[in-house]
């Protein structure tokens, strides 16, 4: 088992299943459908060995695959997985079966190419995670804006153009300094190997332009304040689907892209500038958190509510200098960064719940506005349920997920400086004020209109889908015991490796 | 024992999953004996570790269940301690849990929808606060503590139709949620000094590091014991509705009414008072964070009660009256009289939820109408409920003998003996509380049981006794409404009753020095009746059956005597307009500003959209100089030629 080429696998067979859903063309919908299905599943199924094969008792790249590429640049392609990235790939691939069960009787509109789309998205995404050679990284990374684009672009909202081109130039904006940095550190290090990367010793300028560079990439994934103005319109515009894989998955990217090379790579720099990350990851909470109270649009207040906690995950990465300085802590950057873990992976099941909670609505009354809802509860008592509990997981109640990663940051920022704590904690009342002032607005009341007494509750589909996530928030808010284990090793030695300068 | 324990917590659990799960699939009887059952083995179990603990004297249990997470060394487990403060509370809940359980099905019997999901409520809010009770650690605790607040949220929120019951519910989750946010800070404190969750290994952690400092504001430096006291405590004003994050606790009686008993009157608003009882090792190591619970405490115990008097519906002079009562529970807190609070929180739970059900029985009688005024001379129409009503009334004043006598009386003689700073105050207001308490329990009890008939012909008519299944568990909560405060005075107060569990520094052990004049309940009795707590319990009761018995017109009168104090108490001196303009708009108004100013125009506007158009800008100019025609060209060239050779000649 172990010798087979797994990662390959799973990058290639949704890319694989992708085009032949593709070729099968529209006039046979459901033969598209059910092969999408399959693929998805497979490639979910092909993800497990990942996870039971996993040795948690190492930080070193597991399930390594090495060929030469371009031999002339020295471009390798290399791919393996250590406990940062390996839990990201099973969200990945169990995040898109939801999409595509998600989006089975919804999609009218060209379906093979929608569910090909997300295929090919989850193969590429994969490859995000998996790439340990630098241009096999970018590949991916840029590869990723095309699925995505065409799927805004398609299926999307009446002001899709806008929020396309938007996504698009933004996202490209940041990838491109980035390119010049993987360049540049190409020619320190003499390879695009990424573990080579972490290697080599810099000087703190050149350190911080990498940064820099770096940042401006990963900054407009995640998204952080001030370059997120383009994930609101994002989501708004996107099928639901599509706003699933970008809140789930996507903006794990960001994150990951920290995890993975701003910080091994420039640890001078980032500790250098780590203020700045600090400041910009509490302003998301904050100010985030009360830009979403106002919203008028249910897309948006979840957009603008995933910023919030995306907060926390670049706050609890970039708050180990702080804790590493404090005398009276007596640890806790191991704390803080598997809390921004465990904070990616909960947000990729919460953020995908809420966004096919306003699908569930939006396919039957075709709006997002709070104003036009009301009493739903009364029409629809189990997706009531299910809304109530996941707007309940999105506050961070303990006994969800939610609750563990923000816990986490807490307090290890507690031990980083105390007004950090204080500033992250003040989501637990913003966070609940928006989220919970939108579920009285659209789910309590007396039926609101003619058009919500008319709605029917959820079906089959609906409910297994949110039904299964349900469960997952669940399970990592009562026992998040396997996945702290699964990642303890990689992380602690992140930290070690960034607590090493490089200069 | 391990297997006792998981049955306890999981059986309500379980009984709460089945109702729930399966709401319009089951039938009603079903759901309601699922629960019964369920919480019924709990109390039968709990009531089986009490004897256990208390009678047999067993030893301490302290043992996780699983291990919830290990990261960067800080272990996060799941577990039980079972001492004899908690074997108490766990008797206290799991009763009065079994007892509201019987009761709602009286209650709710003409609930078309929700009868079922009701039972689950209530069971999931026992699983719940079983959980928190029984926790040795913060984590779990904080899970408790927040999940009996989604319960809560839940239930306020039952009648989902009404817009205030909908408003109620967020607003009640969201101040609990102010005070969890200094709560969990107080947790984080706790696990960065301490460096571990667990209960035992915290408090001998503790004593080393009570002169510690820390600084969080420039220079100034605070003692981190008082830091942690005071953020803990603002979890339990969020929880226990001291002010000023009592607002909440007067519109949660939107809920139906054995949920204001259970919940928001003998259990989960306790908990407050539960986790700073349970915190004594480290509360006793900083006076100034026990001395802001204690002027917390007393301003509470007076000022909520004044509304009290002042309140037309049933409910809520009941519910100005558990902020009281929660005040006085706070004050012995900040004594140190951490075992007169839990003695109080005991003898409060049992009479509290008593008056509950009872103005529930009478809600039932009167077709939900709450208004008093609207009642009056219900005592020959429901003999029984009358009378629980006035054992229930006489424990809450504190007349002699009945339970709430003894815990009160403690509380207020504890206070007495203390030189806390703030124990001057604190003995002002919960000596002149006695008589407000007594005043406003009258007062409710005369308007509803005494006087002329309901003026509602109708209502009169319909008037008659509740079914068994409500009067038979009033009768079993009247009981202890009486008696328990004479049985168990002794070992809870003066004896070893919470041995290890409650821990009082020497210098600050007011009970001890109670104990020292202490002999036997009815000495205790005698002398209290010598007090001037007594005269003014008797002067309170007095006066309401003079002004709203004896001479009724003087009520009025006396409003407009006092008109400007009877707004001020009518407008519950303003903490909800406030609270709304400040906060509820304030934040919209903020959220607006940095949306249009910050998202839209800023970054939006000027920057992204900016480039953009300055963009399309340059290439609008730069487009005119690419016309295509020849000779725009041919004079471009000759024009730069030109330049180039003037600047040859003259340079």
């Amino acid at each position: 088992m172990a010798d087979w080429p797994i990662l390959s696998l799973t990058i290639w067979l949704p890319i694989f299943g992708g085009l032949l859903v593709l070729g099968s063309g529209d006039r046979a919908a459901n033969v598209s459908r059910w092969l999408a299905l399959a693929f998805a599943v497979l490639t979910f199924l092909a993800t497990i060995p990942l996870w039971t094969g996993f040795d948690s008792s190492t930080a070193a790249m597991q399930f390594q695959e090495k060929a030469s590429w371009i031999p002339a640049w020295d471009i390798h392609y290399h791919l393996g997985v250590d406990g940062i990235s390996m839990p990201l790939i099973l969200l990945t691939s169990f995040i898109t079966i939801l999409v595509i069960i998600a989006g089975w009787e919804v999609i009218q509109k060209r379906p093979s190419q929608y569910m090909a789309a997300f295929l090919i998205m989850e193969g590429v995404m994969i490859g995000v995670f998996s790439a340990l050679d630098a241009m096999l990284f970018y590949v991916f990374w840029e590869a990723m804006l095309i699925p995505m684009f065409l799927i805004i672009g398609i299926w999307g909202g009446p002001n899709r153009v806008y929020a396309t081109i938007k996504f698009f130039l933004y996202t490209f904006f940041g990838s491109v300094f980035m390119l010049v940095a993987l360049i540049y550190l190409y020619t320190q290090a003499g390879s695009f190997g990424v573990l080579d990367f972490h290697a080599v010793k810099l000087p703190l300028n050149a350190q911080i332009l990498i940064f820099i560079a770096f940042l401006l990439a990963f900054a407009v994934k995640v998204p952080m304040w001030p370059v997120h103005t383009w994930l609101p319109d994002a989501h708004v515009e996107a099928p639901t689907g599509g706003s699933v894989i970008l809140a789930a998955i996507m903006l794990k990217i960001g994150g990951y892209g920290f995890l993975r090379f701003s910080l091994p790579i420039a640890p001078d720099a980032s500790h250098e500038l780590d203020w700045l990350i600090i400041l910009m990851s509490l302003i998301a909470v904050v100010y985030i958190g009360f830009v979403a109270l106002v919203q008028a649009d249910m897309k948006k207040l979840i957009a603008y509510s995933s910023i919030a906690h995306m907060g926390f995950v670049t706050l609890g990465l970039f708050i180990v200098f702080r804790i590493a300085a404090n005398a009276d802590a007596h640890s806790g950057a191991v704390l803080g960064s598997e809390g921004a873990m465990v904070q990616m992976v909960s947000h990729g099941f919460i953020s995908a719940a809420m966004f096919l909670c306003v699908g569930v609505l939006y396919d039957r009354m075709h709006s997002r506005q709070i104003a036009d809802y009301g009493g739903v509860v009364n029409v629809m008592p189990v997706f009531a349920a299910f809304m109530v509990f996941f707007a309940m997981a999105n506050a961070g109640l303990p006994g969800t997920s939610g609750f563990v990663g923000e816990f986490m940051v807490v307090l290890a920022s507690f031990r980083a400086d105390f007004w950090y704590a204080f500033l992250a904690a003040t989501t637990l009342i913003i966070g609940a004020a928006y989220t919970l002032w939108m579920v009285k607005r659209v789910i309590f009341g007396d039926i609101g209109n003619e058009r919500v007494a008319k709605l029917t509750d959820l079906n089959g589909r609906e409910f297994l889908v949110l039904g299964l996530l349900a469960a997952a928030v669940l399970i990592l808010g009562l026992w998040p015991a396997p996945l702290i284990e699964v990642m303890d090793q990689s992380i602690t030695h992140l930290v070690q490796q960034i607590s090493v300068s490089k200069l | 024992m391990e297997a006792i324990l998981l049955t306890i917590v999981l059986s309500p659990l379980l009984g709460s999953a089945l109702a729930g799960l399966a709401c319009r699939k089951v039938s009603r009887a079903w759901a309601h004996w699922v629960t019964i059952i369920g919480v019924g083995i709990a109390c039968a179990l709990s009531l089986y570790l009490l004897k256990l603990y208390a009678i047999d004297g067993h030893a301490v249990y302290n043992q996780p269940v699983y291990t919830w997470m290990v990261s960067d060394g800080l272990r996060f487990e799941i577990g039980f301690l079972i001492d004899n403060l908690t074997v108490l509370m766990m008797a206290v809940v799991t009763f009065v849990s079994l007892m509201v359980h019987i009761y709602t099905i009286g209650y709710m019997q003409d609930e078309e929808v929700g009868y079922q999901r009701f039972f689950s409520y209530i069971s999931l809010f026992t699983f719940s606060m079983l959980m928190l009770v029984m926790s040795n650690n913060f984590l779990q605790l904080f899970f408790g503590w927040e999940a009996v607040g989604l319960v809560s949220y839940l239930l306020i929120g039952f009648y989902f139709k009404r817009e205030s019951a909908i408003l109620a519910n967020m607003k009640a989750f969201l101040v609990n949620r102010v005070g969890d946010f200094g709560f969990l800070l107080g947790i984080a404190a706790v696990a960065m000094y301490m460096n571990s969750l667990d209960y035992a290994e915290v408090f001998a952690r503790a004593p080393a590091l009570a002169d510690e400092r820390i600084s969080i504001l420039g220079g100034s430096a605070w003692s981190l014991m008082t830091v942690i006291g005071i953020l803990l405590f603002i979890g339990a004003m969020g929880k226990s509705a001291q002010v000023p994050l009592h607002v909440w606790l007067p519109d949660s009686m939107e809920g139906p009414t054995p949920i204001s008993a259970l919940i928001h009157a003998a259990t989960m608003v306790t908990a407050g008072i539960f986790m700073v009882a349970r915190m004594s090792p480290l509360y006793e190591l900083s006076e100034t964070a026990l001395s802001f619970i204690l002027v917390i405490g007393a301003t509470t115990a007076f000022f909520m009660g004044l509304i009290g008097i002042v309140q037309n519906d049933i409910k809520r002079v009941i519910a100005y009256s558990t902020l009281s009562q929660l005040g006085y529970m706070v004050v012995a807190l900040g004594v140190s009289a951490y075992a007169a609070g839990i003695f109080h929180l005991m003898t409060h739970a049992f009479f509290k939820a008593l008056l509950f059900l009872g103005a529930g029985s009478v809600i039932v009688g009167m077709h939900h109408d709450q208004d008093i005024r609207n009642m009056g001379g219900i005592r020959k129409y429901m003999p029984v409920t009358y009378w629980v009503f006035l054992i229930g009334s006489l424990a809450l004043i504190g007349f002699p003998g009945f339970s709430g006598f003894f815990s009160k009386d403690a509380i207020i003689s504890a206070v007495h003996h203390s030189e806390i700073a703030g124990s001057g105050y604190a003995y002002l207001m919960v000596v002149a509380g006695v008589f407000v308490t007594a005043l406003y329990s009258f007062r409710l009890f005369f308007l509803v049981f005494h006087g002329e008939g309901p003026r509602d012909e109708h209502a009169r008519e319909h008037l008659h006794e509740s079914p068994k299944v409500i009067t038979v568990p009033l009768i079993l909560l009247a009981i202890p409404s009486v008696v328990i405060g004479w049985l168990t005075i002794q070992p809870m107060l003066f004896g070893d009753f919470f041995r290890g569990a409650i821990q009082v520094i020497p210098e600050h052990d007011v009970l001890a020095e109670l104990g020292e004049h202490y002999h036997g309940p009815l000495g205790f009795i005698l002398h209290g009746m010598m007090e001037w707590p007594f005269f003014l319990a008797m002067a309170g009761v007095a006066t309401a059956w003079a002004v709203y018995l004896w001479r009724p017109e003087w009520s009025e009168r006396i409003k407009t005597a006092l008109l400007p104090l009877y707004q001020v108490l009518d407008k519950k001196y303003g903490f909800d307009e406030f609270y709304q303009f400040l906060f509820a708009g304030g934040s919209r108004v903020i959220g607006r500003l940095l949306w249009i100013f910050g998202d839209r125009k800023l970054i939006d506007g000027l920057i992204v959209n900016g480039s953009a158009k300055s963009v399309a800008l340059f290439a609008g100019v730069a487009r005119h100089l690419q016309t295509g025609y020849l000779y725009h060209y041919a004079i471009a060239m000759i024009l730069g030629l030109l330049g180039l050779l003037t600047w040859f000649v003259y340079f």
